[in-house]
């Protein structure tokens, strides 16, 4: 897996790439704790994501849980249909606020 | 210990390791005509089952995982293979979906995949032995 920080306006995103695995995941929950430890709102661009497992979705489910703690926003954008059919069998697809793409949070956000 | 139906990989029961037990899983649930779809479920849940013999079963020490692959036209079985301290189904707890926290997913997705899950005797007395049985849908079930 690889994984990059981009900023857009005053949000973070997270750029996750490949498969989110036990070997890789203490990279992807550093990353995404990493910008909302820094006050960003965060989303997580999960669309090069080609496989994901339980411990890559708890670094999702942190990130969710700090982000409401600190009440930044925080979402999923482009998410990979391997990555949502595990989203789904965990019953977390209607939990994260996820997104087609960077551009329509931000153009939500503008709604606001 | 297991006859020639079988596909084996044995590794260091480390993460790093995972990338290639689920190569094997993907080749042979591809090869005994899976569907896409499941074929990614079948990856996901054998890999949870292998995390949880590296979390909690070995506990970060060093250890061996075994990985056993049979097919046949009913279905396809996986046997997971470790020399941890025994555990039993009553020790898989999964969590209340409900309950938002990161861990607890992974007996979650096993359970919810998997069409048949048992702890056999192991065949030399010590550690554990796991069977996990998916079929193939049958003409009937088939829409």
């Amino acid at each position: 897996m690889s994984g990059r920080v981009k900023l857009e306006g005053n949000y973070a995103i997270v750029c996750l790439e490949g498969e989110i695995d036990l070997h890789s995941s203490p990279v992807s929950r550093k990353l995404i704790l990493g910008c909302l430890q820094e006050g960003k709102p965060t989303l997580v661009d999960l669309s090069s994501v080609a496989y994901i497992d339980s411990s890559g979705v708890a670094s999702l489910v942190e990130g969710f849980q700090l982000a409401r703690q600190r009440q930044l926003d925080f979402g999923l954008v482009g998410v990979s249909p391997a990555a949502l059919n595990v989203l789904k069998l965990a019953r977390l697809d209607k939990v994260f606020p996820i997104y087609a793409s960077v551009q329509e949070r931000m153009a939500k956000s503008a709604d606001d | 210990m297991l006859g020639e139906e079988w596909t084996m990989m044995r590794v260091p029961a480390q993460a790093e390791r995972l990338h290639a037990l689920r190569g094997l899983v993907r080749e042979q649930a591809i090869i005994h005509g899976f569907t896409p779809d499941v074929v990614d479920e079948l990856v996901l849940a054998v890999n949870e089952a292998c995390m949880n013999v590296i979390q909690h079963g070995y506990r970060g020490t060093a250890g061996v995982l075994e990985l056993g692959v049979r097919a046949d036209v009913g279905g396809i079985e996986f046997r997971i293979r470790d020399q941890a301290p025994v555990v039993s189904l009553e020790d898989w707890r999964p969590r209340d979906l409900d309950d938002l926290r990161p861990g607890g997913l992974g007996v979650h997705f096993i359970r919810q995949i998997m069409d048949e899950i048992s702890y056999l005797p192991p065949p030399e007395g010590q550690g554990n032995w796991l069977s996990m049985k998916k079929y193939l849908p049958t003409q009937e079930n088939v829409t």
